[in-house]
């Protein structure tokens, strides 16, 4: 995919949180292009439950950002219909687990419509979905969902980390030619970041090396990137040089980023909030294993959730990858050979 | 909200014009379409008979996977697509093809699907007919969405969303039908009761009066229709496409009507129904009924029912020369199709079966 240009002339420098620059992403794509329409629950007069829509129903009209039945599947099955029919509809799921009555609609249309259509009828649209844990949400709003998308040709997947990547990538997601399931992390909402507007950052499908470290590569996606990021910090002062690559984008996966970086180092683990069983971790550690394992002085490790449901607010910090996790792992890559 | 729920409520019997002698009924709403209206339907119907046979015929001769036939839905296929503009919409369910071959697609393309060489065979856009739902219902709130984007527009598109009795009880017929309420969408959402999903009759599908009766509970007028008069059909169809043009926002209009044949030729109907069941729907044989009736009244002479079948027999020696092709599928297609542009990971795999393919060739 290519970097989108972005039509709004601002150049200036603001301090933004996730929630801002995501809501800032979506006022400026829907006044570069009006096929651009927002739907979902709560996200008109409210401004959605976390506020991503806030003032945008006000500023363009109840047209362009309205709220609809709660009914995820009429979203976005109503959402494809849209996108085939000339619009570029961008639709809010209010969390993680309420998106699963939409995933018939998500995997046997979205994700399939192109190819069945010999590539006559392309679904341009964006299913964003607050996700993952670490906000103290009750049962049923706190999963990390990305393995079912991931694993369902036809879609993108994209988590962003930091507030410059929320907007860069939201902006690209919404005016590329395939749907691109969009992973917000909730814990990130309010973490903040001085973006300098417009965001010039890599496309779609490209991982970032977000700390320089020669002695291993901690591998991470959304919400586990900040968790591998601190933990590269501790490193460091107790002199071990960890490098960290983020992600961005799930589908597709940038190997040649990745793999760089493994090779570089010789020694890797991956960290990400979802139970490790099938998971995005595991076709990490596998893909990586493929391609570099002539480089690789120890077995990659992962540091994931459990192979449980996602535990209540009072237990769920068992569950999150933590700093100590990681560096335990770290700290088993067979520094003695 | 509505003043009266009850103008929401469908007729106590369905809708007739035509009974199924041929001889013309008293409706109080409706009447009856123009002769020419009706001969052009005859024409349309004895096609669309044909054509299912055909389908069903290359079946057995190994051309087609499997065909679920609209034998004795002619009407409603015929109607669904008759009723319609050049810019307005059809959805079609997988029974639905001689719908879609009426609204302008090319019945080789229409039957792709089956024959296994691609999955939709045809351009949506070029007839606006969308791909064939398999799955049941999910197409339904495409169809709000579709019709939703026209509106927007202000476009005068109308779009028909046609389901079965069974696919009325799937979660997207309600979410569908609620959507284009709330959001006043131009859709006749169109069920074709044929009193069967494969074997499940419909009283295990649905304890409601009637399926029209369904309509009520989004604020959505509903009607029933005679599924096997094709003359109710039109005028039925008709106003609610008209209906719903004018801004008066969805429609729900269920025809009684009846799968004469099995689901599709790998199912066994004598499991679930008997003959005489079956016998009492070929006395209401729509096509027979239609002829009796135009015959009856003047209307329709041999010369003209020689050249309807003429015109069905060109139509099928079309499918037959087409389906009896041989295409050879091009295996770069499965991965061509998927994104805009192929993954760097499609890429290494479409390289990998263009190597096994090369490796073949040497050999």
């Amino acid at each position: 995919m290519t970097v989108l240009a972005s039509p709004v002339p601002k150049t200036e420098v603001r301090t933004l949180s996730m929630a801002q620059a995501l809501n800032q992403a979506l006022r400026d794509a829907m006044a570069a292009d009006p096929a651009v329409v927002l739907f979902g629950e709560d996200v008109g007069a409210l401004g959605g439950v976390f506020r991503i829509t806030d003032g945008l129903t006000a500023e363009f009209g109840e047209a362009r950002c309205f709220d609809t039945p709660l009914a995820e599947s009429g979203i976005v099955g109503m959402a494809v219909g849209m996108a085939m029919n000339g619009m570029r509809p961008v639709v809010e799921m209010q969390f993680d687990a309420f998106a699963y009555p939409a995933f018939e609609q998500i995997v046997s249309h979205v994700a399939k419509m192109r190819n069945r259509t010999r590539g006559r009828v392309a679904l341009p649209m964006v299913i964003r979905v607050p996700y993952a844990g670490g906000i103290g949400g009750v049962e049923h709003h706190c999963d990390s969902s990305e393995a079912y998308y991931a694993h369902t040709p036809g879609l993108h997947v994209v988590a962003p980390a930091t507030p410059a990547d929320a907007y860069a990538l939201l902006r690209e997601a919404i005016s590329a030619p395939d749907p691109v399931v969009f992973l917000e992390p909730k814990k990130l909402y309010w973490s903040k970041q001085e973006v300098q507007l417009p965001v010039r950052e890599p496309g779609i499908g490209t991982a970032v090396v977000r700390r320089e470290g020669t002695d291993a590569t901690l591998i991470a996606y959304g919400p586990s990137v900040p968790v591998a990021l601190e933990a590269a910090e501790i490193a460091a002062r107790e002199g071990r040089s960890l490098q960290v690559v983020d992600l961005r984008s799930i589908v597709p996966f940038d190997d040649e980023t990745v793999c760089a970086a493994v090779r570089s180092t010789g020694r890797a683990v991956v960290v990400a909030e979802a139970a490790g069983f099938a998971s995005v971790s595991s076709e990490i550690v596998a893909r990586v294993t493929e391609r570099c394992f002539t480089a690789l002085a120890a077995p990659i490790r992962r540091v994931t959730g459990f192979d449980i449901p996602y535990p209540p607010p009072k237990l769920e910090h068992f569950q999150l990858p933590g700093v100590d996790r990681v560096l335990d792992a770290v700290d088993d890559l067979q520094w003695e050979q | 909200m509505t003043s009266d729920p009850r103008r929401l409520l469908p007729s106590a019997d369905p809708v007739s014009l035509i009974d199924p002698q041929g001889r013309s009924a008293d409706s109080p709403s409706y009447a009856v379409p123009d002769d020419a209206t009706l001969l052009r339907a005859l024409g349309s119907l004895i096609t669309a008979r044909r054509l299912n046979d055909q389908a069903y015929a290359l079946v057995r001769q190994g051309r087609l996977a499997v065909y679920p036939s609209s034998h004795g839905q002619e009407a409603c296929q015929v109607a669904a697509a008759q009723v319609l503009a050049a810019d307005d919409w059809l959805f079609p369910t997988y029974r639905d093809t001689v719908a879609a071959v009426g609204k302008g697609v090319d019945p080789v393309e229409a039957l792709s699907l089956l024959k296994g060489d691609w999955h939709c065979g045809y351009d949506p856009y070029e007839h606006r007919v969308a791909p064939h739902a398999t799955p049941l219902a999910t197409q339904l709130p495409h169809a709000v969405g579709v019709a939703h984007a026209a509106r927007m527009r202000g476009e005068p598109t109308v779009v028909m969303a046609m389901c079965g009795d069974g696919g009325t009880s799937e979660g997207d017929f309600h979410e569908a039908l609620n959507f284009a309420a709330v959001f006043r969408a131009p859709v006749v959402f169109f069920v074709q009761n044929n009193e069967y999903a494969i074997s499940v009759p419909l009283a295990r599908q649905s304890a409601a009066p009637s399926l029209a009766h369904k309509g009520i509970g989004y604020g959505i007028a509903g009607e029933r229709v005679d599924g096997n008069d094709m003359a109710a059909l039109l005028a039925v169809l008709g106003a609610a496409v008209a209906r719903a043009r004018a801004g008066e926002g969805p429609q729900l209009i269920e025809a009684h009507t009846y799968r004469m044949q099995a689901h599709t030729n790998a199912d066994d109907a004598t499991r679930y129904r008997d003959d005489a069941e079956v016998a009492a729907w070929v006395r209401r044989d729509p096509i027979t009924r239609l002829e009796t009736h135009l015959r009856d009244r003047g209307l329709l002479t041999d010369e003209v029912h020689a050249r309807f079948t003429a015109e069905a027999e060109r139509v099928a020696t079309h499918l037959r020369d087409g389906l009896n092709q041989d295409v050879t599928p091009d295996p770069d297609d499965l991965f061509a199709y998927v994104y805009a542009s192929p993954t760097p990971q499609l890429r290494e795999q479409a390289a990998l079966v263009a190597d096994e393919l090369s490796r073949e060739g040497a050999h």
